[in-house]
């Protein structure tokens, strides 16, 4: 007898047959694809048994790709067109991304996002990163089902925690891209916690410092049975190995007397000072030595010390978003039971040797930190698949890095969703219509955590049209922020009297630096005076326009209560308000303001004895017509 | 699914309509609601579902972050009661408490000033001792006596306070970095 079989929701119709799911870590030196094996998460090695793919992609005359290892091998010599690093330029602007100036590539500045020229056409970030996910895609495949057969279910494919929404949004498009149907876009230090929590059967507050090469996050979870929440999260989004890297390279640069390189000679010596970086990191001195093209010769030697010393302060640029988080996690140093390292960055003893005096205590280096996050990754993707049975799941509980907002009067920020709120999230908010029968609306969403528009990055603008015609402040518009459990935003608005509505999935548009970016949370506190005195001039100044349109507009209507020395005074009033409105001194402003006010008092009264009148005689009207 | 959109934040997580709370059972409500609404627990399912998914699960996150902050439990409390607490339009506090408030900024400014992060530490440990009696004095008037407009100012100088710890906190973060 057939036996009818329910399922939940979220678990497979068949339970018996393992789905296929991988966990994707797209990083920016290596990539890596892990899944989990009878309930063991393992690295997908490729054909020749390497566990990492070098997240290089070089494009060919004949229209192909190169990627991983056979794209490295070419770099020195084809740098133009073997893509390094392409995270970097991921949901990002020509002008967005830090030392540009040393890439070697052929840029095109589009709208939204970056692209690069090759001989196999324009690329964007985008279609490179897609690349590198097809090689992981494929891999992945030939592993898992060769002859077998099935199919893929689907990855989780790993994020920085402090990318933002155009970040996110770039890497889910390449993973679509790449075929993949992506389970969920997982926080990279998340992924991390979740394979170290459950390897050690961790219970309590722990930081997760992942230090890659192009970015840096720092988490705080708490871990208990079962549940792994994130109280707060911070970093750098533009600051990984690669500016380590940089810094020797500049040095290599200086002491060798070196000017106007090749690219190819910017390339080799980019290379051996990684090299020499790594090497420092077991050795108190390393060797720096290339031929140039021109035939120059360099050889030197660097010392540990030296090299810390010329990267201190990039290590110091980590320390400030930890302590940033910790508070606003509600945290002392003490209450943290342990700190995971995760990145290969963090193999550098300066940077171990930092952390475990801010948190005073040595930090976990128990797990491999290049392949933690693949790990996690594969494990998330596995529960997300349905392959663990009911009740034996866990729950990650994740939240947004950067605050969320939208542009007002003055270029100021409204804040909708505050960073660290756990997602999904929704908020709504209401604004008015600043001028009389203003019938549309423009809506500019920005995100990041500074009082001024100009300070954040500017996710998407859109328009609610149709709006009908009222008074100002008449009409009551409310906006509605949804972030999803990938942390993606969408937000509709919709006019409350009438019911006209307007929504966009937030694509990006573009505008913040990725200096800017960089230092946004920093900067938050460190400019928050001069984000007050911004902040009042904006106010007092869109005070006074408001101030002035109101007051020209009662003019055109009911200029005939005022005597001709009255409106004249009124109007004298009105041209020093806006001419103080376009100085930059905010006292001065409000103080003209209260005499405009003083100024028109008595026309204010008389308008509202006029209009009390005339409502008094429309009733009367009324009622007689009845 | 086991709820509905509408429902009052404390019915949710089936919780006392009270403004002292056990934290532990609160925890535990939200996380065994979340286990079951989650968009994670829903990843195969149909859009519909999925859809309905993040929207309890997004109501339970608002829920829980409501709830777990006092102030805002409290002005919640309040709103249901049909108090409005006022916040954006009633600014009249008494004025020995205005006093106060420009005590704490100025303390902090000078503690800053001095770059003494012990002061700061100590004006730190002040403002949660003043923050806790303030907690009980809120659950004394709503849950005992019923005293909402009392409690309704109780809350509006928690927002005035929150302020101090928040700039507190810049002023320490400053003297570290």
């Amino acid at each position: 007898m057939a036996l009818l079989q329910i399922s939940e929701p979220g678990e497979s119709t068949a339970p018996h047959q393992h789905r296929l799911a991988v966990g994707i870590d797209l990083g920016t030196t290596n990539s890596l694809v892990a899944t989990v094996r009878n309930g063991i998460a393992v690295v997908l090695n490729d054909h020749e048994g390497h566990s990492l793919l070098p997240s290089v992609v070089r494009y060919l005359r004949s229209g192909g790709a190169q990627v991983g290892y056979p794209a490295q091998a070419e770099q020195a010599r084809d740098p133009r067109n073997t893509i390094v690093s392409v995270k970097r330029f991921m949901g990002r602007g020509l002008k967005d991304v830090a030392y540009i100036e040393n890439c070697p590539y052929d840029f095109v500045d589009a709208p939204g996002m970056l692209k690069i020229r090759t001989p196999a056409g324009v690329k964007s970030p985008v279609e490179v990163s897609a690349e590198i996910l097809k090689t992981l895609r494929a891999l992945a495949e030939q592993a898992l089902i060769g002859n077998a057969g099935g199919e893929l279910v689907g990855a989780v494919v790993t994020v920085p925690a402090y990318f933002d929404d155009a970040q996110r949004q770039a890497t889910k498009d390449a993973a679509r891209l790449a075929g993949l149907n992506v389970l969920r876009l997982l926080n990279e230090p998340t992924a991390a916690a979740i394979a170290y929590g459950l390897d050690n059967a961790a219970e309590g507050v722990y930081a997760i410092y992942d230090l890659g090469g192009g970015t840096f996050d720092i988490s705080i979870l708490r871990l208990s049975r079962g549940v792994f929440e994130v109280m707060a999260t911070n970093g750098d989004a533009a600051l990984g190995g690669d500016d380590f890297d940089h810094r020797l390279y500049c040095w290599v640069v200086e002491k060798a007397g070196l000017s106007l390189l090749s690219p190819e000679d910017t390339s080799v010596l980019l290379t051996k000072s990684r090299e020499a970086k790594e090497f420092l990191s077991a050795h108190v001195e390393a060797r720096i030595t290339a031929t140039l093209s021109t035939g120059g010769v360099v050889d030197l030697k660097v010392r540990q010390a030296d090299f810390w010393d010329m990267t201190r302060n990039l290590v110091a640029k980590t320390l400030a978003p930890t302590r940033k988080a910790l508070r606003d996690a509600g945290l002392a140093i003490d209450e943290v039971k342990g700190v995971v390292m995760v990145g290969g960055a963090t193999r550098m003893p300066h940077v171990q040797q930092a952390v475990g005096e801010l948190f005073r205590q040595a930090p976990l280096n128990n797990l491999d930190p290049d392949k933690v996050v693949a790990l996690g990754a594969a494990m998330q993707a596995n529960v997300l698949a349905g392959n663990r049975p009911s009740g034996d799941e866990w729950l990650l509980l994740d939240v947004i890095p950067l605050s969320l907002g939208i542009e007002t009067m003055g270029g100021l920020v409204e804040k909708i969703v505050p960073r660290n709120s756990t997602i999904p999230v929704a908020r709504a908010q209401e604004f008015t219509t600043f001028k009389d029968g203003q019938r549309a609306m423009s809506l500019h969403v920005v995100q990041g955590d500074r009082d001024l528009v100009t300070d954040c990055r500017s996710l998407a603008r859109f328009e609610l049209r149709g709006i009908p015609p009222m008074a100002a402040g008449g009409a009551r518009i409310r906006v509605t922020f949804q972030v999803d459990a990938d942390g993606l935003l969408s937000v509709s608005a919709r006019e409350a009297t009438s019911g006209v509505e307007s929504s966009v999935t937030v694509k990006p548009s573009y505008g913040l630096t990725d200096d800017q970016i960089t230092q946004m949370l920093k900067d938050s506190y460190e400019h928050a005076r001069d984000d007050v005195h911004a902040r009042a001039l904006r106010e007092q100044q869109v005070e006074a326009e408001r101030m002035i349109e109101a007051t020209e507009s009662a003019l055109r209507e009911d200029a005939d209560l005022l005597s001709e020395e009255e409106r004249q005074a009124v109007c004298a009033e009105i041209a020093t308000l806006k001419q103080l409105a376009e100085g930059g001194d905010h006292r001065a402003i409000k103080l003209q303001i209260d005499r405009v006010n003083r100024a028109t008092e008595p026309f204010a009264t008389r308008r509202m004895d006029r209009s009390v009148t005339r409502a008094l005689a429309g009733r009367s009207v009324e009622s007689i017509g009845s | 699914m086991p709820h509905h959109l509408t429902q009052n934040f404390f019915q949710l997580f089936g919780l006392p309509e009270r403004f002292q709370l056990d934290r532990e059972q609160l925890d535990r409500a939200y996380r065994q609601m979340q286990a079951s609404v989650h968009p994670d627990r829903f990843v195969n399912a149909g859009e519909t579902e999925r859809r309905v998914s993040m929207q309890q699960s997004t109501q339970a996150n608002e829920a829980y972050q409501t709830l777990k902050n006092p102030i805002r439990r409290a002005a919640y409390l309040l709103l249901q009661r049909g108090v409005d607490p006022q916040f954006e339009t009633n600014t009249a506090m008494p004025t020995d408490f205005l006093v106060q408030q420009m005590e704490w900024r100025e303390a902090i400014e000078e503690a800053s000033e001095a770059a003494d992060a012990i002061e700061l530490d100590r004006l730190s440990s002040r403002l949660g001792a003043e923050l806790k009696r303030m907690y009980a004095q809120i659950g004394g008037q709503i849950d005992d006596q019923e005293n909402f407009p009392g409690a309704a100012e109780t809350v509006r100088k928690l927002m005035f306070l929150e302020k101090v710890g928040e700039e507190l906190g810049e002023a320490m973060e400053a003297l570290e970095s």
